[in-house]
Formats: structure tokens, C-alpha cells, sequence
């Protein structure tokens, strides 16, 4: 409703107060006349039917609304309910466009595009509501000031801008899933959300293989979701986990989409962590999950995105193909490269594989260099107990 | 269509830039016009060495703010939107540096100036 409304008021704070405007209007109509046949529809043509009249009266300050959209792409008369699912695509693009900050595109994204309210933004980042709100009001005047375009990009820029966008996404459900600091309700709806975001974008650019990709790793990491703690909170290694448990319909689902992605041409990042998540699902256990294949993959991953976290988990999937020797010495020269100071999965991976080359002592002060570096409880209390158990 | 000032930050001294380069920004105008967005104006700046700073009423040889690139020109360009806006500024050549590109709030050239 939204999406749909920008169009015609191009500016995003006038659009939003004429979609308010329009459910404390919905409130009295609806219970005096009952609710319209097709509500949403109901709610968008009196968005923007306000956010016109807002318009009219506001004619000098017309000059300087922000140019939201393309030229000539604003027809007021145009029935609202066939152009939404193209504008909220807009709207994506939008939000998520490089000109932004990454916190700013998140933000912007969970705002405007999922509806999600300034101060649940808010918690789920861990920053102050103020904090927060300031964020997105600066934002926002960026796109105006600087007339971000409100359109869907055109087709040589569209691949790079689609990866900002599923960027975004992944990022979105990742803060869900990990919960870096503390307990949170609003961090489970995020989840939720990326994985709405995810179809919607795999359903309107039904041509960007990616967006499949991005979907189909976003199922599995659903599928197994809720058995990555005990039922006390405490984390479990996928080794750990109840494999039972894992949800085989979006497993399966997600392997459909893999095997249709994959035919149709080569695979981009995401694609291909997909294809490693896939391989973990399907495996009866950890022992015999096929990790020479997985390090394949991991090998074709680093080639696409040479990241150093990438390059951490390919050292995970190589200890279990040569053992924890080479893998160590491959985390060794990631530690002196020194991109993945802080990260505290580097000396909890080191920890692990010291402790399997017998070298305890040198387990313990990287356990202990991990713990420093981690403020989620789940995750402390997981690197206490492998510290007691040396 | 909206105008945006095109910042050129560039780590080559303007004297030591190779021709095709001096002549790359002179074609620029015209590659800019192909590609439907207008140069509205442009100044180039001699090196940071001769500027002259000045904060309150202290006096200094130096550019304002100091940086391995130097700013060394701006131009004004007329674009549709800022996507519109970024295609015409990757335009720019470049040896060793970048550019910003920054929406203007208000432009003004005065006559008899």
C-alpha cells in the first residue's frame, strides 16, 4: 500500500501519513458500512486518493517533493491493485539502493517495505529508539535530496543492484537467526520477515537466479532452525543437532529450487551456499555428510567472494577431508591477515581445531580469546562448556 | 532534472596527468550530452600547494581539510535522478583517485561577475 502510494505523492514521509491516515479513516467506514470486499485494495485507493487531496492544497511546496519516480510514471486513475506487486519491487530497490548506508538499507527495508514499527527496528538492532529514528529520517532525506530513484534498475545495472538487495535480506534473517547479544522476541519475527522478502523477490524476478539462490538457503537454514539450541537456549553444533527435527518440507523445497537454479546456468553466492546448506540437510550425519564435495563447493565460493569468512568455514570443511593440521594452518594465515580481528568465530575455530591436534593448552587461551569477543549468552555459556570439558 | 556537482578527487598532480586524459575530460561535456544529462558548468583548481586556509582569524598554507587526494575540479551536470546522475559521473576519467557525486542545493552564476 505503501509502494503504491509513493507513486503518487513521491516523497516517503507524505506517502506514510496518507496510508495512516487512511486506516483511522478504515476504522469509522468499516464499521458503519462493514469491510469492503477486497480491503487492501480499499485501503490503497484511499491512500492515495488522501494523499492527493494533501498534494493539491500543498501546491508551492510541489516544487520541492522529491522525484520519487520515473517521468511520467505517476497516473493517479491507474487501479491500484494491479500495480503493486511492481511497486513494491520499486520500493525494494529503493530502500536497498548503494547510495545508502547498509544500516540505513536495512533499516529502510524493514520500514517501509515490511511495516514494521520504528521502535521494533529499534530493539532488534540494539540501538535506542532516537538512535533509530534518526537513522531512517536521515536516510529518507537522502533519497529526497539527492533524488534515489524510485524504479526498478535497468537491465546491465539490475544484477549488481539485485545483490544489494538479497544482501540485505540475508543480512535481515542472519540478525534474526544468530541474536548476537541477549534474548529477543523481535529477533524470531525478523527471520520471518527476510523470508517473506526472499519469495516475494524469487516471484517478481522470476529471471535473477540469485533470488532462488538466496530463497532456497534461506529454507534451509528455516528448516533447521529451531534445533540449533537444547531446549534450555544453550547452542548446539550442527554435529549436536536432532537431525529428525529439521523441517523436510522446506528442505525439500529448497532442493527444487536448487536443481532449477542450477540448471539454468552458473551459480552466484548465494547459489552455491545454498547447494552447501542443501548437502548438510540431506546428510544422514555429520560423520557422513559428503564433505569433499562440500569443500568443492567451498573452493567455488571463495572464487566467486574471496571473503576471509568464507575462507574460515572452508578451513571447517577441509579438516574434515585432511584433517585438523592443514585446516589449522589455513586459519593460522587468516589470523595474520588480520581482516578477521574480532571475529569471534575465528579463535573458537582455531580452539577446536587445537584441541583435536591434542594441544589443550593452546585450546584454552583461544576459547578464552573467543568468550572476550561474544556478548550472546547462548553462545557464551556454549564456549564455557567446551572450555571446562578440556 | 536536478543538478548535481561532480567532485574530482584525484591523486595525480593536474600537471602530471598524460594527454589522453586531459583530452578525455575535454570530450566529457559532449559524452555526457549523448547520454542525455548536460555539463551545466566546470572549474578546475590548481594544486593544494597553493592554497591558503583560513579558521577564524588564523591564517595557513595549506588546503582546509588535507588528504592523499586532492580535490581537483568540480563540474556541474544536470541528471534525471542520482542512478541518472552516477552513469554520467563514472564518465570522469580517473588515474588514480575518484569522484563524489553530491545533489546541489541551490546553483548560481552572477552576471557581470
Amino acid at each position: 500500500m505503501l509502494a503504491a502510494t509513493v507513486r503518487v505523492t513521491r516523497d516517503l514521509d507524505a506517502a506514510e501519513e496518507a496510508v495512516q491516515d487512511a486506516y483511522v479513516q478504515a476504522l469509522s467506514t468499516w464499521a458503519a458500512d462493514g469491510v469492503p470486499a477486497n480491503p487492501g485494495a480499499w485501503l490503497t485507493t484511499v491512500a492515495r486518493r488522501r494523499a492527493l487531496n494533501v498534494m493539491r492544497r500543498g501546491r508551492t511546496l510541489e516544487a520541492k517533493l522529491p522525484l520519487l519516480l520515473e517521468p511520467g510514471g505517476a497516473d493517479p486513475d491507474e487501479p491500484a491493485a494491479d500495480a503493486i506487486p511492481d511497486d513494491r519491487l520499486r520500493l525494494v530497490f529503493t530502500c536497498c539502493h548503494p547510495a545508502l548506508s547498509p544500516e540505513a538499507q536495512i533499516a529502510l527495508t524493514l520500514r517501509l517495505v515490511c511495516g514494521v514499527a520504528t521502535p521494533d527496528i529499534a530493539q532488534a538492532f540494539l540501538v535506542a529508539e532516537a538512535t533509530m529514528a534518526a537513522r531512517l529520517t536521515r536516510a529518507k532525506k537522502k533519497i529526497a535530496a539527492a533524488r534515489i530513484p524510485y524504479a526498478v534498475p535497468r537491465g546491465d545495472e539490475l544484477p549488481a543492484r539485485v545483490d544489494v538487495v538479497l544482501t540485505v535480506i540475508h543480512l535481515l534473517y542472519a540478525t534474526g537467526h544468530t541474536a548476537h547479544s541477549g534474548e529477543n522476541l523481535v529477533r524470531d519475527e525478523l527471520t520471518g520477515r527476510a523470508l517473506d522478502l526472499a519469495r516475494m523477490l524469487r516471484l517478481l524476478l522470476p529471471g535473477e537466479r540469485e533470488a532462488a539462490g538466496l530463497l532456497a538457503l534461506l529454507l534451509v537454514h528455516e528448516a533447521r532452525r529451531a534445533t540449533r539450541t537444547d531446549p534450555d537456549g544453550r547452542l548446539l553444533r550442527l554435529a549436536e543437532q536432532d537431525r529428525s527435527a529439521w523441517d523436510r518440507e522446506l528442505i525439500a523445497e529448497a532442493d527444487r529450487l536448487l536443481v532449477e537454479t542450477l540448471r539454468a546456468g552458473p551459480p552466484g553466492r548465494f547459489t552455491v551456499q545454498a547447494a552447501i546448506a542443501a548437502l548438510h540437510a540431506q546428510a544422514p550425519s555429520y560423520d557422513e555428510t559428503d564433505w569433499p564435495q562440500i569443500l568443492v563447493l567451498y573452493d567455488e565460493l571463495l572464487r566467486l567472494w574471496p571473503s576471509p569468512v568464507v575462507a574460515l568455514n572452508r578451513a571447517v570443511a577441509l579438516a574434515m577431508v585432511d584433517g585438523p593440521a592443514p585446516a589449522l594452518a589455513e586459519v593460522e594465515t587468516l589470523e595474520r591477515d588480520g581482516r578477521l580481528a574480532g571475529y569471534r568465530y575465528l579463535p573458537s575455530t582455531k580452539a577446536d581445531l587445537l584441541h583435536r591436534l591434542g594441544r589443550d593448552a593452546e585450546a584454552v587461551a583461544a576459547y578464552e580469546a573467543a568468550l572476550a569477543l561474544t556478548g550472546n549468552a547462548a553462545e557464551q555459556e556454549f564456549l564455557e562448556q567446551r572450555l571446562s570439558a578440556l | 532534472m536536478a543538478q548535481y556537482a561532480v567532485m574530482i578527487f584525484e591523486r595525480v598532480a593536474p600537471a602530471d596527468l598524460p594527454p589522453e586524459v586531459m583530452q578525455a575530460h575535454g570530450n566529457l561535456p559532449e559524452r555526457i550530452a549523448e547520454q542525455g544529462g548536460r555539463v551545466v558548468a566546470g572549474l578546475a583548481l590548481e594544486p593544494p600547494e597553493t592554497a591558503t586556509a583560513i579558521r577564524g582569524d588564523r591564517v595557513t598554507d595549506a588546503p582546509f581539510i588535507e588528504t592523499k587526494e586532492v580535490l581537483g575540479g568540480i563540474f556541474v551536470i544536470e541528471a534525471r535522478d542520482l542512478d541518472h546522475a552516477l552513469a554520467l559521473a563514472k564518465l570522469t576519467p580517473i588515474v588514480d583517485g575518484g569522484v563524489e557525486v553530491r545533489p546541489l542545493l541551490g546553483f548560481q552564476v552572477l552576471e557581470g561577475g
